[in-house]
């Protein structure tokens, strides 16, 4: 049973991906970001040369059939394409939402003043708050 | 009276929310209804029957509401209580003066609104099967130990309301709320409600489909 090599592979791999993603933000898992797709690009130019290249790996962790292992390839690579772009739309929408609220809190401070105590007051003075 | 704001989340409820708010206002004087860019009159009605109206540019979801309704009564530095509650009617403002009750007598900083402490509420078996299990997810991840996670009707102190930050604009808000609560030291009790399910609300209320939505929202936070 050889292939059970490249199943335990891929699922170790899809968790690690994932628990990677999700635990980490910041300047750390951005380099590692880079790092993989340049390692990533340059495979791809390795194997587009030498298409071989894919069999070879493949026989080694037991799929058999290069294109195999090609598809594997791409499933764990689209799994955390998604999740990264699923964690970039949680961050910019909650800048957007940041952004929304001030200015929905500011134009309340103009149309109801004294209602919501000074905010009114206090926007009329220059700088007067963040 | 004049030290309690109630923060109503608007989107769409044109037909009741007039009514809504100038209920609200026989007993409590300071109401701010956070629209949620409705695409109808719910703004202009709500600001006709006196309440604050807050608008949001866009739509960002409940959630989202009910945080800029906290940072706006905030600004009033005479608020000490502030209480969610929903825009459709469902809600009763005796139920709220009996949380406030509650909450003094007993020196509690958040009082939930609960469902299922007496028999008045008139749910469906889905409805209470899924909102049972919602329950038991929110104890489960939580430090809390409630009857029903979520009740859009809370009372909450301006010490707890100024430590509050929601960031799940949707539907997971209310579980994330009773989780940053469970996380603060802080005293919390329950008080029974009743939820009034009219024709109405139950035509505007929440599909039973966002159970699942909601427990993506959490797990993938």
């Amino acid at each position: 049973m050889k292939i059970v090599l490249i199943q335990i592979l891929l699922i170790v791999v899809v968790i690690a991906v994932v628990a990677r993603l999700f635990r980490s933000r910041g300047a750390r898992a951005q380099a590692i970001r880079r790092l993989g797709l340049l390692l990533f690009a340059a495979f791809a130019v390795v194997s587009i040369l030498f298409p071989s290249v894919w069999n070879r790996i493949a026989q080694l962790v037991g799929v058999g059939r290069g294109t195999d292992m090609v598809l594997y390839a791409l499933v764990v690579a689209f799994l955390s394409f998604t999740v990264t772009t699923y964690l970039r739309f949680r961050d910019l929408e909650t800048r957007y939402t940041k952004l929304a609220r001030r200015l929905a809190l500011d134009e309340a401070a103009v149309q109801y003043p004294g209602s919501g105590g000074d905010l009114g007051d206090v926007l009329d003075q220059p700088g007067g708050r963040d | 009276m004049q030290d309690t704001w109630f923060v109503i989340p608007l989107f769409n409820e044109e037909q009741v929310i007039a009514d809504v708010v100038r209920d609200v206002r026989r007993t409590f004087p300071h109401v701010v209804c956070v629209d949620d860019g409705s695409s109808d009159g719910s703004a202009a009605a709500a600001d006709a029957a006196g309440a604050v109206v807050v608008r949001h540019p866009v739509n960002l979801g409940q959630g989202a509401a009910l945080q800029t309704g906290f940072e706006y009564a905030l600004s009033d530095p005479g608020m000490r209580w502030v209480v969610t509650f929903d825009a459709d009617g469902q809600h009763q403002v005796s139920d709220v003066l009996e949380m406030l009750e509650k909450a003094r007598a007993e020196n509690l900083d958040v009082v939930f609104g609960s469902r299922f402490l007496d028999q008045r509420t008139q749910a469906g078996a889905l409805k209470k099967l899924v909102l049972r299990m919602a329950v038991a997810y929110t104890n489960l991840t939580t430090k809390t130990r409630l009857t029903d996670a979520h009740n859009g009707l809370r009372v909450i102190n301006r010490d707890v309301v100024s430590r509050l930050s929601i960031t799940q604009n949707r539907m997971a808000h209310a579980s994330e709320l009773v989780a940053q609560i469970g996380a603060l030291d802080i005293r919390y009790g329950e008080s029974p409600v009743h939820v009034l399910y009219t024709d109405y609300s139950r035509s505007k209320g929440q599909s039973l489909w966002n159970a699942v939505n909601i427990l993506v929202e959490l797990i993938l936070r």
